[in-house]
């Protein structure tokens, strides 16, 4: 059980500032995960807390002690990379002893848990070969073994799925969520593009974007309640969809209003509400917009029909805006058909177009 | 009938196949490719026949004038005389000292400079240290400097440290010009390692020198071939250097080759000056035979991943 709290760090690359003033306490035992696009600064981060690249400012704390300028070794992480990042020339066991002989571990000692970490990854029948020799999938096992025998409280996983195929993705994912109750109480901190990947593995998603921390919440908040228009527009596919408009007065009930329709916010639960005349952004989730052709007070026309077996997208326009509707796989909807729609008071997302705040 | 007409062409396209592999019919153009390839070679290959034949030959024949012409009274006399008694001024022992003073000098200078290039490169390309890259800049441009340009500060450096005009001083200079290419070359390679592999490298707890010999160097073998084939040939064709900084005693074979073939007393040996020449020129060739395969799958190693 050990616990991460990264305090006020910046990390730059010569003039380009990739950190800054990034605060994140990670309890002993929780699985965070690390979601951003490209060059959002989670790698920079997970490397950082690894002690593998130089910081500019602020303070790491592993396990109550202030790790900061430690070596990686001397933090108390196993890591594991996006590249595998095994070593060619030793077998599988070389590679998953390596560190243990860096440590001057008895030999027995690390017999005893090489042996261990290959059958909780049941990887025993590759302990002879070398790392050409094995597929995608049994390497980036070898590699999660490597971090295991390091009898560490805290792992770092930086993309360790990426360079799998769909199939070995999804297996090694529930294989990780399992290995994660099994060790009992190790903390992991996950780094990912994927969001599937984070919103199934993760006890938090901290949401990062140019360096900042957007959202740290459960994986249903941040998709039910994103922070900020980033977020909502992250999380989700097909993506969230946004109509800019105006917040007018109805009576004492706060209406928005676009060119195209007006949707009474009676059921919205304001955080800060904003005064009439107001521009808001207003965003609702593909699979929340309903098809109601008797009550449907918004009118879109359908551009295009994907089937996706389980479900049906239907991408279709709403006033100038584009409008995407999750429907189930046998729904029968046409192109060019004009849906009457409806979207439900408590499923909605209003932010502030100009600091893109959720209202 | 339709099932023998139908078996008929499958088995003929089964012959055709099996025909296949052999090599295609000679057209124009293939003739053509093969008779350059001949006229160069033979174009090469002439002044090394010349050379051979010429060894061969006693200097009566030589006078004769048949360059081209086989040996008619074959005689081994000039390459034992090359090797043994040949005569320099007044130093009658032939070229061998000079062969082991190329090897006291290239051994040792092939093995320090490909090390400590190899650990150059390796700092370079996995430790970023402050102002790495202003010394790469720096070590590149040592590269290019005309050696000519370098030789006098060069003499007067040694002599400050004691050095000049001894094994350990052309054994230095050696090492200092060999440097910047084999540095520029490890730095290459290495640049095109995983950096993750040094990373995980790293939380396993391995340090500058553990990362180095037992990560980074088990996958630098390629590199190595290259660098030492590189270093062997270029220090033991060496004259310049051998000849301002070795010193009397520690001449090199290249040196005292050339002060065989270019004494001005007594006749000219055609034939034993010949075999001298083959003798020095024995190793780096040598060299390339034995290693060529592996020189170029080093060369190639260096330019893609993994």
């Amino acid at each position: 059980m050990a616990s991460v709290s990264i305090r006020d760090l910046d990390v730059s690359f010569g003039a380009l500032t990739v950190i800054r003033r990034l605060n994140l306490e990670i309890e002993p035992g929780e699985f965070v995960v690390l979601l951003g696009p490209s060059g959002c600064g989670k790698s920079t981060l997970l490397n950082a807390i690894a002690g593998l690249i130089d910081i500019a400012d602020g303070e790491i704390w592993i396990d109550g002690k202030n790790v900061t300028w430690e070596q990686p070794k001397d933090r108390g992480i196993g890591m594991v990379f996006q590249s595998y990042a095994l070593y060619p020339r030793m077998t599988v066991e070389g590679n998953m002893s390596f560190g243990l002989k860096m440590a001057r571990v008895p030999k027995a000692e690390i017999r005893r848990r090489v042996a261990a970490a290959a059958k909780l990854l049941h990887i025993e029948d590759l302990m002879h070969r070398r790392p050409v020799q094995l597929s995608g999938g049994q390497r980036q096992r070898v590699a999660i073994g490597r971090a295991l025998v390091r009898d560490v409280n805290v792992f770092l996983f930086d993309e360790p799925l990426s360079n799998l195929d769909a199939a070995l993705r999804t297996e090694l994912r529930v294989e990780l969520k399992r290995l994660h109750r099994e060790l009992g109480g190790a903390t992991m901190i996950y780094v990912t593009h994927d969001q599937v990947e984070a919103l199934t593995l993760a006890d938090r998603i901290a949401v990062m974007h140019r360096g900042v921390i957007q959202q740290l919440a459960d994986p249903k908040t941040i998709y039910h309640r994103p922070a900020n228009r980033f977020v909502a527009g992250f999380v989700g596919s097909p993506r969230m969809n946004f109509f800019t408009g105006r917040i007018e007065a109805n009576g004492n009930a706060p209406v928005f209003v676009s060119e195209a329709f007006s949707q009474p916010l009676d059921g919205y639960a304001f955080i800060r509400e904003p005064a009439p005349g107001a521009a808001v952004e207003l965003g609702i989730r593909p699979e929340h917009v309903r098809i109601d052709a008797d009550r449907g007070t918004h009118v879109a026309s359908v551009d295009l029909v994907e089937p996706m077996g389980a479900e049906t997208v239907v991408w279709s326009r709403l006033g100038s805006a584009s409008l995407a509707i999750r429907v189930d796989g046998d729904a029968a909807v046409q192109p060019q058909e004009r849906l009457r729609v409806s979207f439900p008071g408590d499923r909605l997302n209003l932010f502030d177009p100009e600091t893109g705040d959720r209202l | 009938m339709t099932t023998t007409h139908a078996l008929a062409p499958a088995a003929a396209r089964g012959v055709a196949h099996a025909r296949g592999a052999r090599p295609r019919r000679l057209t124009p153009a293939r003739v053509g490719v093969y008779a350059f390839l001949i006229v160069a070679a033979l174009f090469f290959l002439a002044p090394l026949y010349v050379m051979v034949v010429t060894s061969l030959k006693t200097m009566e024949e030589i006078r004769l004038g048949f360059l081209f012409g086989l040996p008619i009274d074959l005689t081994f006399e000039p390459w034992t005389r090359a090797w043994a008694t040949a005569c320099t001024g007044l130093d009658c022992s032939g070229i061998s000292p000079g062969f082991w003073n190329s090897v006291k000098i290239t051994v040792p200078s092939v093995i320090i400079s490909v090390a400590l290039s190899a650990l150059n490169g390796y700092a370079l390309s996995f430790w970023r240290y402050r102002g790495a890259n202003l010394f790469f800049g720096l070590l590149l441009f040592g590269a290019f400097v005309p050696y000519q340009a370098v030789i006098y500060p060069l003499i007067i450096f040694e002599r400050e440290l004691g050095l000049f005009a001894s094994l350990p001083g052309i054994i230095l200079i050696h090492t200092i010009f060999g440097m910047p290419i084999i540095t520029l070359l490890y730095r290459n390679y290495f640049a095109a390692l995983p950096e993750d592999l040094f990373r995980a490298a790293r939380v396993d707890g391995a340090g500058f020198w553990m990362a180095f010999f037992r990560i980074v160097m088990p996958m630098s073998v390629p590199i190595t071939i290259v660098a030492v084939i590189l270093q062997t040939t270029g220090i033991w064709n060496d004259f310049l250097f051998g000849s301002v900084f070795a010193g009397r005693e520690n001449m090199p074979m290249t040196v005292q080759l050339n002060n065989i073939v270019n004494s001005t007393t007594g006749t000219r040996e055609y034939n034993v000056n010949m075999a001298a020449t083959i003798l020095t020129a024995a190793v780096p060739l040598a060299v390339y035979f034995v290693s060529g395969r592996w020189f170029v799958r080093g060369i190639a190693a260096g330019a893609v991943k993994g």
